[in-house]
This record gives structure tokens, sequence and C-alpha cells, in this order.
């Protein structure tokens, strides 16, 4: 730097921060770019199942017609739960863009088993944060992917652009990519926090299990969270499984981006969207830094 | 059968080794597993949870499902308790599949690349047989038990009610089954010989097989049709299921009564050729290390 006789040395401290973090995010880079061709055949073969579900639902909906609790929307079109049965397809694609976004595979498994071997101590001994590392090497990781992915997703989605009515306003751009990083934080934030449980229970598998199947169900990766509303929390009560489900932050993680962009969020009801999942990220960020400080207070150094 | 060009290493044949019991063998595997699996039972416990709770969260989506509709498809005869039929299928037939094969193909690939294979092709016994059975999962039955369950509910529920031929022939064409499915994963694991290593073969096998755990009237249209056809006749992943579960759950038409006759053919040609190239993948196994 040139300004090496100034008093402050907070701008020459903050670039060899922005340094470090950089070349931290290089060396992930780097890391993950090892399997490439692995990993667009694998993100190809991922898409594989929706062929399936797109008949599955088809059928589906080929039956509801003669089915009685279901209404036709104004266009004639049958639908389940406010959706017909294009936007239902183009509803689980984007479902796949989100849980791209939010998905974390491994992150609190590692974390616990960094706590249970012992290796956490390389974050405690050297001078770099073990929240922000792992932030950057998932971004890393996203980057990659996206880059690594974007034609298969490009490929499928062109293929499939029939199941897509009109593209949204621009003002649904950018609520649905606000969601998409939202969700990427909270994906994170969430799955660091289970991992860092490690510091008070040595085995979380069974825990991160229960998390992983919850958020599978009730994420809407596997159907609309507007199909439980037909369905009351025990007989006779006025709450439905879908009023439950809209309270958990696992909605985050994949209907709501994909909700958001086929429409089915608008107006006053996305903006308060929106500003809760800000206020779950806000949560985790700050639960998780707690539970890192704690933990490490707690923490007793086991293995080698 | 015996791979003498890889067993026999000595100059001169050595007296044949007396023929393995393969049933003995098979129950001295499923001894050792059962004692491996009941060394922790608590997590044996939480194993068996597992694929329940897996199952169940499945279960619960159609649930949801005929929450909206009467039917899989219109006119396809796949209602709800129908297709609960077919459901506790699928069931029996994935949990053989994971029972028995899963573990052991999953480590036949790990050998190969590792050169532990040399250890299974030493041994005075069928190498596919020993590389098939040799572990078992013990805890995967869980959702065998609750397909019982499941099939006696939903048969309970139905107007059709199956005749004795039905009940004879339902056992017969699970077993069909997965066999079928156990032959596309063992050709899958000997293309590990040729690639060296093939992390993708789980998920290649679980999508491929994504296909025949849905009936296969819902494969239609201009795309649907051809599926249908490619995975009837060249991949029958599609007649895994919905074969027998058709014997039960519904009352058998003459094409189907073809099918079911196709079904037993398939299963023979499968097995032969899923052995043939299995043989043929040993011929170009290449020790690994040392």
């Amino acid at each position: 730097m040139a300004t090496v006789s100034t008093p402050s040395t907070t701008p020459s401290e903050l670039s060899a921060r922005l340094r470090t973090w950089w070349i931290i995010l290089r060396i992930c880079i780097e890391e993950r770019l090892v399997y490439r061709g692995d990993f667009a055949l694998g993100t190809l073969m991922r898409f594989l199942p929706i062929v399936t579900q797109i008949f599955l639902w088809t059928a589906v909906y080929s039956s509801v017609q003669t089915s009685t609790e279901t209404a036709a929307d104004p266009a004639g079109q049958q639908t389940v739960a406010g959706f017909t049965r294009d936007e239902i397809i183009a509803y689980f694609l984007l479902t796949m863009v989100a849980r791209a976004f939010s998905s974390m595979p491994g992150l609190a498994g590692g974390i616990a088993r960094s706590i249970r071997d012992g290796s956490i101590k390389k974050y405690i001994t050297q001078p770099v944060d073990m929240l922000g590392f792992l932030l950057l090497s998932r971004i890393a990781h996203k980057l990659v992917y996206y880059t690594v992915a974007t034609l298969p997703f490009a490929l499928v989605f062109y293929l499939c652009r029939g199941y897509f009515q009109e593209l949204p306003s621009a003002e649904i751009w950018v609520a649905f990519i606000a969601s998409l990083f939202m969700g990427f934080a909270l994906g994170y934030y969430l799955e660091s926090l289970l991992g860092m449980i490690g510091f008070w229970f040595l085995e979380v598998s069974s825990l991160l299990f229960v998390y992983m199947l919850f958020s599978f169900f009730l994420s809407g990766h596997m159907f609309p969270i507007g199909m439980l509303d037909g369905f009351a929390i025990f007989p006779g009560s006025s709450w439905s499984w879908g009023d439950l489900v809209r309270i958990l932050p696992f909605q985050y993680l994949a209907y709501f981006p994909a909700a958001i962009f086929v429409g089915k969020i608008q107006g006053d009801e996305l903006v308060r969207g929106l500003a809760i999942e800000l206020c779950w990220v806000l949560m985790f960020m700050a639960l998780s830094r707690i539970a890192y400080h704690r933990g490490l207070r707690r923490y007793s150094a086991f293995g080698g | 059968m015996q791979h003498s060009s890889n067993t026999d290493i000595g100059t001169t044949a050595p007296t044949r080794p007396p023929r393995a019991s393969y049933r003995r063998v098979f129950l001295t595997f499923a001894r050792n597993s059962l004692i491996r699996d009941m060394t922790f039972r608590t997590n044996f416990v939480i194993e068996c949870i597992s694929a329940l709770s897996w199952m169940f969260m499945n279960l619960g989506l159609y649930l949801i499902i005929f929450g909206y509709t009467d039917s899989i498809g219109a006119g396809t005869g796949w209602g709800k308790y129908q297709f609960f039929v077919f459901l506790s299928t699928t069931l029996f037939i994935n949990s053989l599949i994971e029972t028995f094969f899963m573990p052991n193909t999953e480590e036949f690939s790990e050998q190969v690349r590792t050169g532990g294979l040399d250890f299974a092709l030493l041994k005075p016994i069928d190498t596919q047989f020993l590389v098939s059975f040799g572990k078992m999962d013990w805890s995967s039955l869980a959702n065998f038990l609750f397909a019982i369950v499941l099939l006696s509910y939903s048969l309970s529920r139905l107007e059709y009610q199956p005749g004795w031929i039905e009940f004879v022939l339902y056992p017969l064409y699970v077993l069909c089954g997965v066999a079928i499915l156990y032959s596309l994963m063992i050709a899958l694991a000997a293309l590990s010989v040729w690639l060296g290593r093939n992390q993708n073969l789980y998920d290649f096998w679980f999508y491929i097989t994504s296909f025949s755990r849905y009936p296969m009237e819902i494969y239609n249209g201009p795309l649907g049709t051809p599926l249908q056809k490619v995975f009837t006749f060249i991949i029958p992943v599609l007649i895994v299921v919905n074969v027998p579960a058709r014997i039960l759950a519904q009352p058998m038409t003459q094409p189907k009564w073809q099918l079911a006759v196709f079904a037993l053919g398939a299963t023979v040609a499968c097995l032969g050729a899923s052995r043939w190239l299995f043989l043929k993948s040993l011929d170009s196994y290449r020790s690994a290390s040392s």
C-alpha cells in the first residue's frame, strides 16, 4: 500500500482481510471445479424424475375433472390448490432452482463431525472465522454449480417452455431473485445452527435426519403447500396443516420462490412474505453467531 | 459355474474342491448380517425408523393427492386403494432389493476401484453369488412388514376380490420384479469395471427405477407412449411393479395377461443378459493397487 505512514491502519487491514477472503473463495472454486464433467452429467440426470412427475401430475389432473371438490379457474382449466397443470409443472421445475440455492448438502453434518473429531480446532487456532469461511466455501460451491449447471438447466427449461404461460413482470423477477438469495442465506444459517447443536450433543445425526425429512416434505418440494389446506390438523379444527406449514421457515427453501415466479404470491402478500423471510434469515444468522460463541466456550477439543 | 481362468492359478489343476452349498453359504451370510445388525441394536432401530419415515412421507404425498382426485389418471382404474395395492407392491420389491442387493452392489464398485475384488475372485464359489449376497441389510425389511399391513388393508377396501390364481401369481411376479431390478443393478455394477469408478451408478439406478413406481397407464401421449414402450420392452422396469400390482388390484384383461407372460420371459432374459455382462466384465478386470 502506498499510504504506509498513515496512523490509521484500517484501510490496509480491511484490504488484507478482503484479500484473505478472496483467496479463500478462489481456492474453494478451484476445488469444486475438479470434477466438472461428472458434475454436469449428474445435474442433467437430476432432472430425469421431472419426466415422471410431469406424467404423474398430468394423470392426476386428468381425473380431477370428474372429482367434485375442485373448481375450474375462470379459463375453464382444472385446478388443484389454485394451480393449473401447466402451473404446477412450472412450479416443480422452479422448486428445483430454489432447492439448488437453498440446499446445503453435508453442511450441518460436516460441522457436527468437525466438533466431534476435533478438527474444528483449525478455526480456533487460525485467525479465520468458521461461519465466514464456510459461507464463502458454500458461495464458491454455488457459483461453480451454477456455471456448470446453467447448460443443463437451460436445456430443461427450454424443453419445458410450454409450461410457462408468460414471463413475469420485472418486480416479480426482482422478488424471485431476492427470495432465492435469501433462501440461500436461510438454508446456510439454519443448517449451520443445526450442526452447531453438536457442541451440546455430540451425536446429532438423528436430529439432522428429522430436519431433512421435515424440510423435504414441508418445503413444498413434493407438492405446493396450498394442497395441505384441505386437511385439518385435528378433526373439526379451523386450522389446517397448510396454516401450520406457512408459519414454519421451511417453505422459503423451495415453495416461496417458485410460487412467486408462477404468480401465486402477489402484492401485499408478496411484500409481507419477503419481510418475514428476511426476519427468519436475520434470526438464524444471529442464533448461529450466538451458538458459535457459546459453543466454543463449551468446546473441550476431543480427538487428536 | 466357476471362472476357471481366474481361480485356477496353479500349473496343475488341483482336485476340484467340493461343490459349495449355496444354500448354506447364503444362510451363513444372512446369519452373520443379522448378528452384525443386532450388535448395534439402537442403530438398527433407528435405521428401521428412518426407512419407515421415508415411506410414510411418500404415502403422505399420495394421501394428499387423493384428497383432490379419485384416481391416478381418468379411466385407468387406479383409485385410492388400487393404488395403495400398487404402492405396497413397490414397497415389497424395493425392500427386498434394499435388503439383499443394495449393500452388496454398492460395495462391488468400490471393490473394483480398490482391488478388493481379488478376494472374491479367489473364493471357490460363484463370484456373482458372492458379490450379490455377501451382506444383508435387515433393517430394510421394516418396509416389507409395513407393506403387508398396507396391502391387507387396501385389499379389504376393494370391491374387486382377486381369486386364488391371482394370489398364487402375485408373489411369483413380485420375485420376477426383484429379479429384473437386480439384473439392472448388477449390469450397472459390472459397468464400473470398465469405467473404473461409477459414482453416479446409484443415482442412475434410482432415476431409471423411478419410472417403475407409477402405473404404466400414465405414460401416454406423443412422448409417453414411446417411453412406455422403451421401459416395457427394452429396459423392462415398467413391468416390475405394474404386473404384480395389476394382478391383485384390478381384473385382468387379455392384454394384461399377455404382458404377464411377457414379464416371465423378460425376467429370464434380464437375468441372462446381466449374468453375461457380469462375466464379461470380470474378464476385463485388472486388479487395482499392489
